[in-house]
């Protein structure tokens, strides 16, 4: 059970909207991978092309929780702005903050993302900021009452997995909020290892939107997530340098 | 009368008055969207009685697939 501000989801996996090779491909992913939130952008309406099919229009919308994030923004204002827009849309009061501040990395903005927190947490959101893996950052803010703390693994999309596990590591061990680990998941190896680690959830969506089969993908990080899960619950054996055996050392046959 | 619509200048026909009449002239009244004039967000019961006036600046937003 995953839960964020007072809401309780039986799945950890918050799923991406973005770039699949077609509406039904993206309804099947979506059903298979048994998320329960999924995020969105928020764009201007195609007004003159009005009859063009949008794939939140075709979701039970009962089934599941939007998370619209602020991609687009540079700055808090623009970002509140965006928050503003999804929330008057009478479907949500989450929002993942995502103030991108280097065009190329794709990289939150640190201080425009901390000033947005603060100001959509004052307007009454329920706040899911996208940061870095910058451990005072996430700690900062925590202190300012966002209800999860989303780092990123790697950049936006690049599939690189998780790169620096030890600051998600530190993270994750002075969270009070649920931590989500958000950007960069390539794989279901990357995303067992997140929740091995001890994160709450994992934010993903090139992961499975970009795969050759994007509903088998969808399937694998389910499971890799779930696996990864029950292993941290489980508590994994110490790392040592040199072997130990499992078999007893003691009635050799033959001594 | 004229209005800036989503970036783009438009001629509005005299009977499209009010934002319900705006979004039912093209059609979107039953879709999901999200109207701004002037900055200012329009919450859905007060599509009726909050009218158009010549240069405002409406935006027409959705959600879109994003991550």
């Amino acid at each position: 059970m995953l839960t964020i501000a007072n809401r309780t989801f039986n799945s950890r996996l918050l799923l991406g909207t973005g770039k699949y090779p077609s509406f039904d491909i993206q309804k099947q992913a979506v059903e298979v991978s048994e998320a329960e939130i999924l995020t969105f952008a928020v764009r201007r309406m195609n007004i003159f092309e009005a009859s063009q099919p949008n794939f939140l229009e075709q979701l039970d919308l009962t089934k599941y929780t939007l998370l619209p994030n602020t991609a687009g923004a540079k700055t808090a204002e623009e970002a509140v702005r965006i928050a503003k827009l999804a929330k008057a849309s009478g479907l949500c009061d989450m929002i993942k903050v995502e103030i991108i501040g280097d065009d190329r990395s794709l990289l939150p903005d640190p201080i425009e993302t901390l000033r947005a927190s603060e100001m959509l947490l004052n307007e009454g959101f329920i706040v899911l900021p996208y940061t870095s893996d910058d451990v005072v950052l996430a700690k900062r803010l925590e202190e300012l009452g966002v209800h999860a703390v989303m780092p990123g693994a790697s950049p936006i999309g690049s599939g690189k997995g998780i790169l620096n596990p030890l600051n998600l590591k530190f993270i994750i061990e002075q969270s009070q909020v649920p931590v989500i680990i958000d950007a960069g998941i390539g794989s279901p190896k990357d995303v067992a290892y997140a929740m091995e680690l001890g994160a709450d959830g994992v934010l993903l969506n090139t992961a499975v939107s970009g795969a050759q089969d994007p509903v088998k993908m969808a399937r694998a990080v389910k499971l890799a997530l779930e696996a990864g899960r029950l292993g941290y619950e489980a508590g994994r054996i110490e790392e040592k340098d040199y072997a130990v055996a499992s078999s007893p050392m003691t009635g050799l046959v033959g001594s | 009368m004229k209005i800036r619509l989503n970036g783009t200048q438009v001629e509005l026909p005299e009977e499209v008055t009010s934002v319900e009449s705006l979004l039912a002239h093209y059609e979107l009244q039953n879709r999901i969207a999200i109207v701004e004039i002037n900055e200012d967000i329009i919450q859905k019961d007060d599509y009726k009685t909050k009218k158009l006036a010549n240069g405002d600046v409406v935006e027409i937003v959705q959600f879109v697939g994003g991550g």
